[in-house]
Formats: structure tokens, C-alpha cells, sequence
């Protein structure tokens, strides 16, 4: 019996080194979610965002082959967006999810409208590190091949989560979040917390959307992204606004998209759509056990629409 | 009124000449035309500032704006051909947007009508083959009503969902359009796939019969009369019965209406299944009138397209007709500018982003002009 030949061994390897693979960008794009919710705001727009990044990572890096440069640029990209949607928001009546929705839209034609000299030409790759040395087995070394982004984001996750509670800035974030009312009478201005948080959120978005394009799938077209940057703001929720929450919802969130493609591989095609699911139907199943009328979500920040 | 006005007041004060009541009304009059004017000045005004915006884009990028609204005139609306292009594509648009429109009267945003659109597409192509050879006249009824149940029931269940376990209806209507695209394909390529369809699976193609034509004399299938009969039915229903009194109630304050004593579960899980019926009657007339199966091609984006038919339109079904037509013209006319100006063929939508952005941000400035907003004139005594 030949190394590659592992049976149905293969499912579970396969499960992990997908959750570890696809997970990175629900990972940014969600912790840049929390950053932003937590200050009281819902940035739907992230699903633009992270196209708008997938887009400018790729493009930046075919012309100046530093695919480091190209993160650089998506983060600037998105923390425009993030800007934006910070500002305009600001305004009395007008809605942030309204606003998210929109640009959404404008994130995803402005990616199409500059990327399309883009499709053709190929990008050098994001860095990975082959933790799976220890093994002979291909599909182990395979799905323990982990890139530097997955690492950078389970520190940021960590960090975040001791930022939240221990720092002046994750302590003023989660007053304007809970209270604008008090965070006023604190001497701080809401709409300027609000409006960093949700560039900060974007800049990580957009992270995201260049792990999309630099690594895994690892190239440009306008199918890059199926709606990673909105689920994100799902898992959000489901990760009750907590950092690490959010690693191991990513984790699962990748896992459970990796169900299907592993199922193919040891020759499962029935039902292949239905796994495709598996992720949304997840969520939404989390979302009906955890919530509950009358009362809000454990964790939520007091100013979020969505929690009202 | 006239009969309150002419009563004796139980003050000594003698009742108001004819000249102070005339004064009354000019000024009533003069106040709701200011209240109209605004609902039409701001959306146009907002209209324009995102045609400005984009004209600059355009600019910004050494192609000619004027060209670009000049070929956007000719392949939307220029000719009578490219008009009826514009109605064709305008005719999904309708029902999509209302399905955004109706929950918007009560405060919900609900964005997953691609859902219920595919799901009430596969519901009506699914119905047609095992009725073949009963009357039309009774098979498209069927298939509209099996599409509009399916659709109901998908957002209707988003609607319970956000009134008995407070599940935000934003993000599952969303969830559960990646689900029912999923359940589509499933389906389509198992239990419900024609043997005969190898390359793109389908269901049964309908039988000749159960398609539904074009209009007479035209290019444009019936779907666009459907939709506007729809449209006008839903404004009637919103702005002139008491249910859509009722909800716009729930959408200012749901715990005003629920001490009001309005049935809140009803008018929650009844608007979205309505709307949810109107997405799964856009499906069924997609299948019925261009697709003549169920297949992929259903999950066009007229779902996501109808999202911003409706904010444009303020989630006013009335408005919600010219505004379908007007991006339906848009749409139209992306070919055209694609090959002659060669710009990509996202331009058109990096215009409707422009323009969804700019008529989001013109809702700050409502009530806030001096020259709309009667209570402002009062002040000032």
C-alpha cells in the first residue's frame, strides 16, 4: 500500500488542512468585524472591501513582485473604505447597514473595474511554512502547509482579546459601543471612535481579501470571493464578539466548507451541493439556538443595530 | 371637517370668516405641496450629485462623461428597440425590489430575495411536467401559486425568525440565500434533473404551451405587466389599507404597536411572506417566460439587484416602477459603452454603487430644507 493511498483517513485530514486553509480570510475580515461592532457600528461592506483588497494585493504585487507590498496596499484600500463608511455614517438617518449594502456593490464593481487587466497575469505567492515534516504522508504534509497570514491572524486574535479588556483603546471602544450616551459624557467623541474602529476593520477586510488572491485560491478573477466578507459578519455574532471566538468559528467555518471537496475526493459525490452548504446552514443554525427575543445577545455591544 | 369648522366653539370666540378658512387651506395646501416637493426633489437632486460624482470618475479617467451618457441614452432608451431592452430586463427587477420594499415598511432589511426567487423558479418548473396536458389556463396559475407558496415560505421563515427568536433578518435572509442556491442545484442536478440535459443540468424543459409570450406587438414578456400590477397592488396595500398602517407603526416602534395591541407576529411573518411570494412569482415568470427550466442561470442577481431598485425607489412600490426601468436602461446599455468606449463592463456597476451611496446619504437632509419642511416655517413665529 502506497503512502498516498490513506482511505478514508484522508476525510478528516483533509477537513483540517481546509479549515486551516480556507479559514484565514473568514478570520480577518470577522476580527475586523468585532473591532467594528464592537465600537457599535455594522459594517456590511467588508464583502467589498475584501473584493476591493483581493484585487489591489494581486494587482500591486504583479507589478512590483513583492506580494508583502501588495498586503500593504490592500490594507491602505481598505482602510478607505473603512473610512468612508465611517464617515458617512456619522450623518443623523443614515443607516449603516444600508450603508454596508451599498458599498458592497461599489467595492465589487470598482475591484471588477480596475482588475480586469489582471485576470491574465500571475502574482508570486504569500510565503507558507511546511509544518508537516514530521510525516511521510503527502496529504498531511499537504494540509499542514500553513501560510505566515494564518499565524499573524491566531496572534491577532489573541491579541485583540487582551486588547479588548486590558488597554485604554479596547476599553473606549467597548464604552462608545455599549453607551454613545455615556462614552459622551467620558468626553469622548463616539463618531471619531466609530470611524477608526471601522477603518481599522476595513484594513483588516481587506487582509483578508488579499490572503485570497496571494494564496489560496491564489489568483484574480471576479469569482474570487463566495461571500466570505458577509458570512464574516455572521460569524461575527456567532463568535459573541470575541476574538478568539472568532479564531475557532473560522476554523469551523473552514472545516465545514472543506467537507464537501474532502467527501469528493474519497469518491463521495453524492450530495456535493448540500456540503457546499454546510458553513451557512451552520450559522444559521447557531444564530436560532443563540438567540432569544426579549432579551439582548450575551456579549453584544449595546449601540449594535443588530443586536437591538 | 366642514361640519366640524361650522360648529359653534365653545369659546365666545365667532367662527371664522370666509377669508381666515380660505387663509387656513391656501396654507394646508401650501404646506403639502412643500412635503411632497420634498419626496421628489431629494431623490432626483441625490440622482444627480451620484451622476456628477461618477461623471467625475469617468473623467478622471480621460474618457469622455458625455459620451458615456450619451451611449447610455441611445442602448437604454434612445430607440424603441433599446427602450424595450430596458422594459425586458426592468420586468425581474419589479417583484425583486419588492420583496425589499415590503419588510422595509417594517423596519426589516431583508436582502436574501435571490433565494426565494431561485426556490419558487424550481418550484414552478418542478410542478409543470407531472400536469402536461391540462389546460394552460390552469397550469400557470398553479405554477405561479406553487413558486409564490415556496418563495412565502422562504421569507416568511425569516420573518419568524426574527420575531419569535430575535435571528436577524439581514444576515439569515442572506444565510438562506446561499442555501436555497444550493438546495436548487442539488435538486436540479439530482432528483429533479431531465436525463436528456448533460451539459448544464436542469429540470424537464416546460412544454410550449405553459411558456409564457411576449406582450402583443412587443418584445417584452408579460412579466413586466405582472410586476407593475404587483407594484401597484402593494402600494395600495401599504399606503391605503390598515395592515400597512399597521406595519409602518411596527416599523417606527414595535413596542408602541405591540401596546397598541397590533398583531405584530402577523404583520411581521405576513409582510415577509409576501414578499417572499413576490421574489418566488419573479422566479416562476423567469422560468416561465425566458428559462423554460430550472437551472444555475436562475441565481442571475436580479435578487441582489432588486435590493437596490428598492432603496433607490425609498421602498416606495410606486416609485419602484420608474426606478426598475431607469437601471433596467443602465443594464441595457452596458454592451454598448463596453465596446465603444472600451471601458469594462463593471462600469455600469461602479454607477449603481455611486448612485446607491449618494440616494443613502440624501436621507440626512430630509426635513432639514427650510423650503420642505413646514415645521421649520413655524418656528420662526
Amino acid at each position: 500500500m502506497d503512502a498516498g493511498d490513506i482511505g478514508w483517513w484522508g476525510v478528516p485530514i483533509a477537513i483540517v488542512g481546509g479549515a486551516i486553509r480556507v479559514s484565514t480570510p473568514f478570520l480577518f475580515v470577522s476580527l475586523g468585524e468585532t473591532i467594528t461592532e464592537r465600537s457599535g457600528r455594522i459594517n456590511l461592506g467588508l464583502e467589498g472591501t475584501l473584493v476591493f483588497g483581493a484585487m489591489t494585493a494581486y494587482a500591486v504585487t504583479v507589478v512590483t513582485l513583492s506580494p508583502w507590498l501588495g498586503v500593504l496596499a490592500a490594507m491602505a484600500a481598505g482602510t478607505l473604505f473603512g473610512l468612508f463608511h465611517g464617515w458617512i455614517c456619522k450623518f443623523p438617518r443614515v443607516n449603516d447597514i444600508a450603508i454596508g449594502i451599498a458599498l458592497m456593490l461599489l467595492g465589487t464593481g470598482l475591484a471588477f473595474f480596475f482588475g480586469k487587466p489582471f485576470i491574465q497575469p500571475s502574482a508570486p505567492d504569500l510565503p507558507a511554512i511546511s509544518l508537516g515534516w514530521w510525516s511521510d504522508i503527502p496529504q498531511v504534509r499537504a494540509a499542514l502547509q500553513i501560510n505566515v497570514l494564518f499565524l499573524i491572524g491566531a496572534a491577532l486574535a489573541l491579541f485583540l482579546w487582551w486588547a479588548f479588556r486590558t488597554t485604554r483603546i479596547g476599553l473606549v471602544l467597548r464604552v462608545v459601543g455599549d453607551s454613545s450616551d455615556a462614552a459622551r459624557a467620558m468626553g469622548l467623541n463616539p463618531d471619531t471612535v466609530r470611524l477608526l474602529a471601522t477603518a481599522a476593520g476595513g484594513a483588516l477586510a481587506a487582509i483578508g481579501g488579499a490572503y485570497l488572491t496571494l494564496y489560496y485560491p491564489g489568483s484574480w478573477n471576479e469569482g474570487v470571493s463566495s461571500g466570505q466578507g458577509l458570512m464574516a459578519v455572521a460569524l461575527v455574532i456567532f463568535a459573541r464578539w470575541n476574538p478568539l471566538g472568532c479564531f475557532a468559528a473560522a476554523l469551523l467555518f473552514g472545516g465545514a466548507g472543506a467537507l464537501g471537496p474532502a467527501l469528493q475526493s474519497v469518491g463521495v459525490t453524492q450530495g456535493y451541493y448540500l456540503f457546499y452548504a454546510a458553513p451557512y446552514v451552520l450559522t444559521l443554525v447557531v444564530m436560532i439556538l443563540t438567540s432569544s427575543p426579549g432579551r439582548a445577545l450575551a456579549g453584544a455591544p449595546g449601540e449594535l443595530t443588530v443586536a437591538k | 371637517m366642514a361640519d366640524i369648522a361650522s360648529r359653534p366653539l365653545a369659546t365666545d370666540r365667532p367662527a371664522p370668516s370666509a377669508t381666515a378658512r380660505l387663509a387656513v387651506l391656501r396654507e394646508t395646501l401650501r404646506e403639502t405641496l412643500a412635503r411632497r416637493a420634498e419626496a421628489v426633489v431629494i431623490p432626483v437632486a441625490a440622482l444627480l450629485v451620484g451622476l456628477a460624482l461618477f461623471s467625475l470618475f469617468i473623467a478622471a479617467l480621460d474618457k469622455s462623461p458625455l459620451q458615456f451618457f450619451e451611449l447610455m441614452w441611445r442602448g437604454g432608451f434612445g430607440s424603441w428597440f433599446s427602450f424595450q431592452n430596458a422594459l425586458a430586463r426592468a420586468a425581474p427587477l419589479l417583484l425583486a425590489a419588492l420583496c425589499v420594499a415590503l419588510p422595509a415598511r417594517l423596519g426589516l432589511v431583508v436582502i436574501g430575495g435571490e433565494g426565494a426567487i431561485v426556490l419558487g423558479a424550481l418550484a414552478a418548473a418542478a410542478i409543470a411536467p407531472p400536469l402536461r396536458g391540462v389546460p394552460p389556463l390552469l397550469v400557470l396559475p398553479a405554477m405561479a401559486l406553487a413558486g409564490m407558496v415556496v418563495g412565502g415560505l422562504w421569507i416568511g421563515a425569516v420573518g419568524a425568525l426574527r420575531h419569535w427568536r430575535a435571528v436577524n433578518e439581514t444576515i439569515s435572509s442572506l444565510l438562506m440565500t446561499y442555501i436555497a442556491i444550493a438546495l436548487m442545484n442539488h435538486l436540479v442536478e439530482g432528483p429533479l434533473r431531465d436525463p436528456a440535459s448533460l451539459n448544464k443540468p436542469s429540470t424537464l424543459p416546460l412544454d410550449a404551451a405553459y411558456r409564457i409570450g411576449p406582450l402583443p406587438g412587443l418584445d417584452v414578456h408579460w412579466g413586466l405587466v405582472v410586476g407593475t400590477v404587483v407594484c401597484l397592488a402593494a402600494w395600495v396595500l401599504i399606503d391605503k389599507t390598515r395592515w400597512g398602517f399597521a406595519a409602518r407603526i411596527v416599523g417606527g416602534n414595535v413596542r408602541a404597536a405591540q401596546l397598541q395591541g397590533l398583531p405584530v407576529a402577523r404583520l411581521t411573518i405576513g409582510f415577509c411572506a409576501l414578499a417572499g411570494a413576490c421574489a418566488g412569482l419573479a422566479g416562476m415568470i423567469e422560468v416561465a417566460a425566458v428559462q423554460g427550466s430550472a437551472n444555475a442561470s436562475l441565481a442571475a442577481g436580479y435578487g441582489y439587484a432588486g435590493i437596490l431598485v428598492a432603496f433607490l425607489a425609498r421602498h416606495n412600490p410606486l416609485a419602484i416602477v420608474p426606478v426598475a426601468i431607469l437601471l433596467g436602461g443602465v443594464e441595457a446599455s452596458g454592451g454598448l459603452i463596453q465596446r465603444r468606449m472600451d471601458l469594462p463592463n463593471a462600469t455600469v456597476l461602479v454607477l449603481q454603487g455611486v448612485l446607491f451611496v449618494a440616494t443613502l446619504f440624501s436621507e440626512t437632509f430630509y426635513g432639514r430644507f427650510k423650503a420642505f419642511n413646514p415645521d421649520l416655517w413655524k418656528r420662526r413665529d
